[in-house]
């Protein structure tokens, strides 16, 4: 049952060189870069997406993800949702508004999985990049690279996925989209949404907690996916599979990865979820298939390089 | 010596993977992993390419050699003083000698 989160609304990541990440996430992604605050940190953000900011690079000696927020109705939903996280056992943290410039005051919380989470009521609009409210365009002219419109979701690797998707359904009102299913149904692959989007968050099992697989992006056709995958080529970036499609979701898709060894996505597509669909399942015998479509076969790296 | 100079201002480096007895020429432009792919060569693991996964860690027996910011989760201060590294991070400046296989995935 929907419990009033909205959306994922903002991820911070580690880079360890921040011109090289710069390159990156502005230059060939095609983000829009909003600010830098006291502590260095760069705040970007997808032209279409209506919030100040969505992506946040902190330098550090270690990349990976520090937390990914997520976005609720209002604060009532967010006193609501604070109480509930504590009476489920999660460490929780609040963070000051204006300790991410233009965010409000977060809810921070760990998870069964390791990762680090964050709701937040109220962000700074400055509304979508390069076009008016009134009467819009239907892009704005000057975007570069990838031309990337917004930050869809994030796929995080951990050991207890049992624990987190109660976590994400029970207290925060996510639904179980589609889910992958080994020999014995344990669930190994979750696809969870808070919205119609067939996931706003995924996770998948694996021993250590609190790993980072990918930051994904929406753009919003294939031929867009295969613009972007010629300009990975031109760039020589980091390729690691695609252009592809993912049997999970159906989205069509490229990934690689940032100079600090994050990996990104962008992709179009993908299936949709109403709060009354049975989730989709993929059981481990077609898990070739299930990740990468065309190919059938995954490839180690895809399961192995985490930050 | 095997250093050559291929294109202007680059030079190729012989560099020497004991333990899956391979060898390869690396430019000074690339770094030890990406130099081995465009040779088409197989002695280390890809990963990420960028410092951050850890499945090119290498130990470095001999040669110079430049280095990039790595992941500490990967090669701690200690390893690093011992010749650990990760290959997509370091760039030869000569004639090098290497351990691959260092990563330990996850169990």
């Amino acid at each position: 049952m929907r419990k009033g989160v909205m959306r994922p609304g903002h991820i911070q990541l580690r880079v360890l060189d921040m011109k090289e990440a710069l390159g990156h996430y502005r230059d060939l992604l095609g983000l829009i870069e909003v600010e830098t605050d006291a502590e260095g940190r760069v705040y970007l953000k997808g032209w279409t997406e209506v919030d100040k900011f969505s992506v946040v690079l902190r330098e550090a000696d270690e990349p990976g993800m520090d937390f990914v927020g997520y976005k609720v109705l209002n604060n009532d939903v967010l006193d609501q949702l604070q109480k509930d996280l504590v009476e489920f056992g999660c460490n929780v943290e609040e963070i000051p508004a204006g300790e991410l410039t233009g965010c409000g005051r977060r809810v921070r919380f760990d998870s069964p999985t390791g990762h680090m989470f964050e709701i937040y009521a109220e962000k700074e609009q400055t509304g979508k990049w390069g076009v008016s409210n009134v009467n819009p365009d239907a892009w704005p002219r000057g975007l570069t690279g990838m031309k990337a419109t917004r930050f869809d979701h994030c796929l995080l690797y951990g050991d207890d996925i049992d624990g987190t998707l109660k976590l994400f359904c029970d207290v925060l009102g996510f639904d179980l989209a589609e889910q992958v299913l080994d020999e014995n149904g344990d669930r190994v692959a979750q696809f969870l949404t808070a919205s119609m989007k067939a996931h706003d968050v995924a996770f998948i099992k694996h021993p250590e907690k609190g790993k980072f697989h990918h930051a994904s992006f929406f753009l919003d056709t294939w031929e867009d996916v295969l613009r972007a995958a010629d300009l990975i080529s031109m760039e020589d970036v980091s390729l690691d599979i695609g252009p592809t499609r993912h049997g999970l979701t159906h989205g069509k898709t490229i990934y690689f990865f940032d100079p600090s060894g994050n990996r990104t996505e962008v992709f179009c597509g993908g299936d949709y979820h109403y709060p009354d669909h049975e989730p989709v399942t993929w059981t481990t015998d077609q898990l070739g298939k299930a990740i990468f479509y065309h190919d059938r076969v995954l490839n180690e790296r895809f399961l192995t390089a985490l930050t | 010596m095997s250093t050559q100079t291929v294109e202007t201002d680059i030079k190729v480096h012989r560099i020497q993977v004991v333990n899956r007895n391979q060898e390869y020429l690396c430019r000074d432009d690339k770094s030890l992993l990406v130099g081995m792919e465009l040779q088409n060569t197989q002695a280390i693991e890809v990963g990420c390419r960028g410092g951050g996964c850890g499945m090119c860690k290498i130990r470095i027996l001999d040669g110079e050699f430049e280095k990039k910011r790595m992941s500490r989760a990967h090669v701690s201060e200690a390893e690093e003083g011992e010749g650990f590294a990760l290959a997509c991070r370091i760039l030869p400046r000569g004639d090098m000698v290497i351990e691959s296989d260092h990563f330990e995935p996850a169990q």
